[in-house]
């Protein structure tokens, strides 16, 4: 109640800050989710390795931007990769990476970490994804989870479980006397991540590709009878998909921190926003995004910091409950 | 329904017989000339940071005192080795492991794991088979209150660690003209069992000042997040902010109080050292307050490392990537030692003898006295306080100890 | 006389085939209960390691109602586990002192139990962790059992990461800072034989109990909710009974587990020991895809498969260990969703009574997957 009471009758410029906070993570969530609900949508694949794949672009941009060599992340962590000094090729890697790293700005190690996922996600697909398309929906759950378990922990390993922040070194913005603080990166950050959405929607309107993912999210046995690939198409749709992970993970590493077993959250919190605004529904994901956000925002505040991460399993458990109400009205037969 | 549960039996004496064969038992309590010690600590996981920190710690000690000739018992040399278990950072799997080390590997004598639940989970085995510990990195107070008597700490208990934090904000209000209970203090401390038994110690310290609590916040575990926290600490003018979380903990409040530009006058984070925020965020963790069990400046010596500052010294030599010497490392390297003179103490491998000799130990170290009290707990001790300045560790309290004075008020970067 | 090495073993297999099939089971499970009930004084080492493979053989048997064989994957049963812990300790302590008082202090508080108070703490704290759970399957089923498909998944997983988030913000329970139970009052190996036949009993009376389910009616049923749950809707079974009693039955075995297992380690707090979704969550699935779901005996040798596994490779891996459960996670999945059960059905119809018709069987997949192909090219 005392939290209630600051709120709104003490120092109501508060709620601001909170709106401000919440909005710009939740741009970011909402680009995870769109994600999601492509790939979903295209191929019927729920990708309980979202999460990862954005803490995964988030360490791209952060290690293309500090200045030590990777290997030195934790110390004495030799015993674990004590194999890069049997392979052959070690040495120069190692020296070829040292020379490679003029440490780069994380807004430029975004697009570095979209074409890698890019690739990551191709090579996923080609190993895993493929198949278990059209094995049973529970398959490609626990499958993408073995994926997440398994991101994770190379992660873990290869960077050690630190929090980590790519620093920008932009300047932060105080208004109301200081009781609004905004850093020039979040807002720049948020602009970043509506040119990728609006180039996202461009590119599924009127590129080739484009037209190719959402005929055969439409109906795959008409596209292949039309001649579309549809095998190629799922594989750049989960490309797709990664580097847009890729995208947000980066922005996630310059707003907020990343360690790697963040991931789980973020994956949820992309599920939580797909339930709530439905497949193929962009301006649904984009609102409940930022909704999600500011939610977040709110209970911590309010609730206290100890139930801000309730607040995202309990919307999911709650947005859930209302689709079944929902469709126990309507008697809809669920796919 | 026929052929089949002829299948059944097979299988599973098949599978009895690879576990038998494989999981026979590997080594026993003393090998030859090898003194073999039992852990498990967390390589993988969320407290591995400060898992590998332990762990280096420990095998500097075990190095240093092979290379003095190691462990003399029954005018016998040993060398000492230690067996490792990786705990996964879960009180789950260091019970499991400790049973195993005990039961199965045999083992006799053991050094602790990192953090004080994984501690707790790991007191209930060794007490139950009365198998001595000597333990480094849990600190939570609630272990020693269980009348445990084979459980040995070498570092101070939580509610030392916030004690002088609390004492330096009453003695500045004083300084300025205002009573100490006038001191407004916001916690924000994560919900583990280390944490919530700092802040038990915190608030028994506060009320005892008559100080106000104005946040009070928990932490979830896997929090990425403590801004709300902080909007209500700026909102609320505190004079002094307390942080708890290990190292993530410490990590994330370094970056939102900087990004939020919270100017509370002290702020006090636990964990500093091991979270390496002074590399991380620079200048804008400039006075901060982190209180430490150990110090390389601090006058300590002993016959094993010399002085502190040999230690800090051998310790960078031998472990790459170290700016600041994590004080997890100098207590578990002290734990090693500690084990030493017990076992010469004692001059026997009787588990009863070595644990009254460990009841014994008094020794200086270079990590400090050690000199257990009948619960088990390190009395000769203290901690300090510590504050960043111009990214320098300097000691700012207790008044015995404290080399520079403190900065105040703290100036928001 | 060359035979003589091997002649026991052969013997007693003759022996063992010439029974007739009831006495055959007769002599498989004596087997089974005397290696376990002798085990923890034949291999005293091991005890609380195989103790641990009774609960996960009782986790993949539970696992196993709903995900094989009523088509329900869920990924939170792993809730009723630490529900059944957090009941039990509640009882336990409750019983003779203020929870509140005893959390509050962090433990501080060291209780004495006389062996009477322990012991009627124990057994009731253990009957109230069972029902208790029980009774939280009932609600959860309301809210999630409506989901069909990856949707009752992802909710049951919502569900079991919201309960410890919950009880972590409970002061009453001590929060994150856990409970440390009471102490046992006697000896070591006694402690460790009385936990360890606790879940001896636990995981043969789940095996009992479901074998004696599966061939009633209700078995039938639930078969029938798997295959096409409309069409069993539409035949006139109450299928949301059905569910509710699968899971009840689940969350109650696990519930005793959960007691049990808590008193087990000694401590426990919300996060890491009473609800370990990534590890004990996904371990039950993992046995259970391993062994092969929707049999009997398959979650059992799934689990003692994995357990072993387990027990011998994955303390001396140092962090890798997550990264080969997720490989074998994606490899069980993926390639080998029958299990070891589903493959030996495959491979040996003949030892589980099924008959296979030549006749149909000469048309292999390969020849129905390229008559399939010339169809669809013809479109």
């Amino acid at each position: 109640m005392a939290n209630l009471e600051l709120l709104f009758s003490i120092a109501p410029v508060l709620n601001i800050q909170l709106v401000l906070s919440g909005l710009f993570v939740g741009a970011i969530f909402a680009l995870a989710a769109y994600g999601l609900a492509l790939v979903w949508g295209v191929m019927n694949v729920k990708n309980l390795a979202q999460g990862e794949l954005v803490i995964m672009g988030g360490y791209i941009a952060w290690w293309l931007s500090i200045d030590v060599p990777v290997w030195i992340g934790i110390p004495a962590m030799d015993f674990r990769l004590f194999w890069i000094d049997f392979l052959p090729i070690s040495v120069p890697a190692v020296a070829f990476l040292e020379f490679m790293k003029p440490a780069i700005h994380p807004i430029l190690g975004l697009p570095v970490a979209m074409v890698v996922m890019f690739g990551f996600g191709w090579v996923i697909f080609k190993l895993i994804i493929c198949r278990v398309i059209d094995k049973d929906l529970f398959t490609s759950l626990l499958a993408t989870f073995g994926l997440a378990l398994v991101i994770q922990q190379l992660l873990n390993l290869a960077f050690g479980p630190e929090v980590q922040i790519a620093e920008s070194g932009f300047a932060i913005r105080s208004f109301f006397g200081g009781m609004v603080t905004v850093a020039d990166i979040k807002f720049i950050c948020l602009v970043l991540a509506g040119i990728l959405a609006v180039v996202v929607v461009t590119f599924m309107k009127y590129s080739r590709m484009g037209q190719a993912i959402r005929a055969t999210a439409q109906d795959p046995r008409a596209a292949r009878v039309m001649g579309i690939d549809t095998e190629r198409v799922y594989a750049f749709t989960f490309s797709l998909n990664a580097a847009i992970c890729g995208a947000a993970g980066a922005l996630i590493s310059m707003v907020w921190v990343i360690q790697p077993f963040y991931g789980m959250a973020h994956s949820i919190r992309a599920f939580v926003i797909v339930t709530a605004a439905g497949l193929g529904n962009l301006p649904g994901v984009i609102i409940a995004g930022l909704g999600l956000g500011v939610a977040e925002f709110y209970s911590g505040f309010i609730l206290g910091a100890v139930l801000q991460q309730f607040t995202v399993v309990g919307l999911l458990v709650l947005v859930l409950g209302v689709r079944q109400i929902q469709q126990s009205r309507h008697r809809q037969p669920v796919r | 329904m026929t052929m089949w549960h002829r299948m059944i039996p097979k299988l599973v004496l098949g599978i009895a017989a690879i576990a038998l064969v494989a999981a026979a038992p590997a080594g026993a309590k003393v090998e030859g000339d090898t003194i073999i010690i039992g852990s498990a600590i967390s390589f993988s996981g969320k407290y591995s940071t400060n898992g590998i920190h332990a762990s280096n710690g420990y095998n500097l000690g075990v190095k240093r005192i092979n290379e003095m000739g190691g462990v003399t018992v029954g005018g016998k040399q040993y060398k000492l080795e230690i067996k490792y278990y990786d705990d996964e950072s879960t009180p789950l799997r260091t019970a499991q492991l400790f049973e195993r080390l005990i039961k199965q590997d045999k083992i006799k004598f053991l050094l602790g794991p990192y953090s004080s639940a994984t501690t707790k989970a790991a007191a209930k085995i060794t007490e139950k088979y009365k198998i001595p510990m000597v333990e480094a990195e849990g600190a939570s107070r609630s272990l020693f209150t269980q009348g445990y008597k084979y459980l040995f700490a070498v570092l101070s208990t939580s509610e030392q660690y916030l004690a002088s934090s609390i004492a330096l904000a009453a003695e500045i209000a004083k300084k300025n003209g205002r009573d100490p209970s006038d001191v407004k203090v916001a916690m924000a401390f994560e919900n583990d069992p280390f944490s919530l038994d700092v802040r038990a110690g915190v608030i028994d310290d506060i009320n005892k000042f008559n100080m106000k609590i104005v946040v009070d916040d928990k932490l979830p575990r896997d929090l990425s997040d403590m801004s709300a926290t902080l909007i209500k600490v700026k909102a609320l003018n505190p004079d002094l902010l307390l942080i708890s979380g290990h190292s993530k903990g410490a990590a994330t409040a370094a970056r939102q109080i900087k990004e939020l530009q919270i100017d509370v006058p002290l702020i006090a984070v636990t964990h500093c050292e091991a979270a390496k925020i002074v590399d991380k965020f620079g200048a804008s963790t400039n006075d901060f307050l982190c209180p430490t069990q150990w110090a390389e400046t601090l006058s300590y010596t002993g016959k094993y490392f010399g002085s502190a500052a040999d230690f800090d010294k051998l310790f960078k030599a031998e472990y790459e990537g170290y700016k600041n010497v994590p004080y997890q490392a100098a207590q578990a390297t002290a734990a090693v030692l500690v084990w030493k003179e017990a076992f010469e103490r004692a001059n026997s491998f009787d588990t009863e003898k070595l644990r009254d000799s460990l009841a014994e130990t008094n020794m200086q170290t270079f990590y400090g006295n050690i000199k257990f009290d009948q619960t088990g707990k390190n009395i000769a001790k203290p901690m300090v306080l510590r504050q960043i300045q111009d990214g320098k560790f300097n000691v700012v309290a207790p008044t015995k100890w404290a080399s520079h004075p403190v900065n105040w008020p703290r100036k928001a970067q | 006389m060359a035979e003589r090495g091997a002649s026991p073993l052969i013997a007693v297999g003759r022996w063992v085939h010439g029974l007739d099939p009831n006495m055959r089971r007769i002599v498989l499970y004596g087997c089974i209960l005397a290696a376990g009930i002798s085990a923890p004084f034949v291999f005293e080492a091991y005890t609380f390691a195989i103790a641990v493979l009774w609960v996960m053989i009782l986790f993949a048997l539970t696992w196993d109602i709903l995900g094989g064989q009523m088509g329900y994957n869920s990924l939170g049963n792993i809730a009723f586990f630490g529900i059944g812990m957090y009941i039990c300790a509640i009882v336990q302590i409750g019983l003779y002192y203020d929870v509140a008082l005893y959390t509050a202090h962090d433990g501080a508080v060291n209780i004495h139990y006389t062996p009477e108070q322990y012991f009627t703490g124990l057994a009731l704290g253990i009957v109230a962790g069972g029902l208790g759970a029980m009774a939280f399957a009932v609600v959860f089923g309301l809210i999630v059992f409506g989901l069909r498909g990856p949707y009752f998944a992802i909710g049951t997983l919502g569900v079991a990461l919201a309960a410890p988030e919950l009880i972590g913000a409970w002061d009453y329970v001590g929060g994150g800072g856990g409970i440390s139970l009471p102490n046992y009052p006697g000896g070591p190996d006694e402690r460790s034989r009385l936990f360890y036949y606790l879940c001896l009993i636990f995981a043969f009376a789940t095996f009992g109990f479901l074998k004696w389910l599966y061939s009633t009616r209700f078995g039938l049923a639930i078969n029938a909710i798997r295959d096409d749950e409309e069409k069993a809707e539409g035949m006139g079974l109450h299928t949301m009974r059905y569910k509710m009693i699968g899971w009840s039955i689940a969350a109650f075995f696990l519930g005793l587990s959960g007691a049990v297992f808590g008193n087990m380690i000694g401590f426990i707090e919300p996060l890491e020991v009473a609800f370990p979704t990534v590890t004990f969550g996904i371990f039950m699935i993992v046995m259970c895809l391993m062994g092969g779901k929707g049999t009997l005996w398959g979650p059992v040798i799934g689990a003692t498969l994995f357990h072993t596994i387990k027990e011998v490779t994955w303390a001396h891996m140092l962090g890798w260990q997550w990264v080969a459960l997720g490989v074998l996670i994606i490899v069980t999945v993926v390639f080998f969703q029958q299990g070891i059960v589903g493959w030996l059905k495959n491979a040996f119809p003949e030892w589980y009574g099924i008959t296979v018709d030549e006749a149909v069987s000469a048309e292999s997949d390969a020849d129905i997957a390229a008559r399939l192909t010339r169809s669809e090219a013809a479109e």
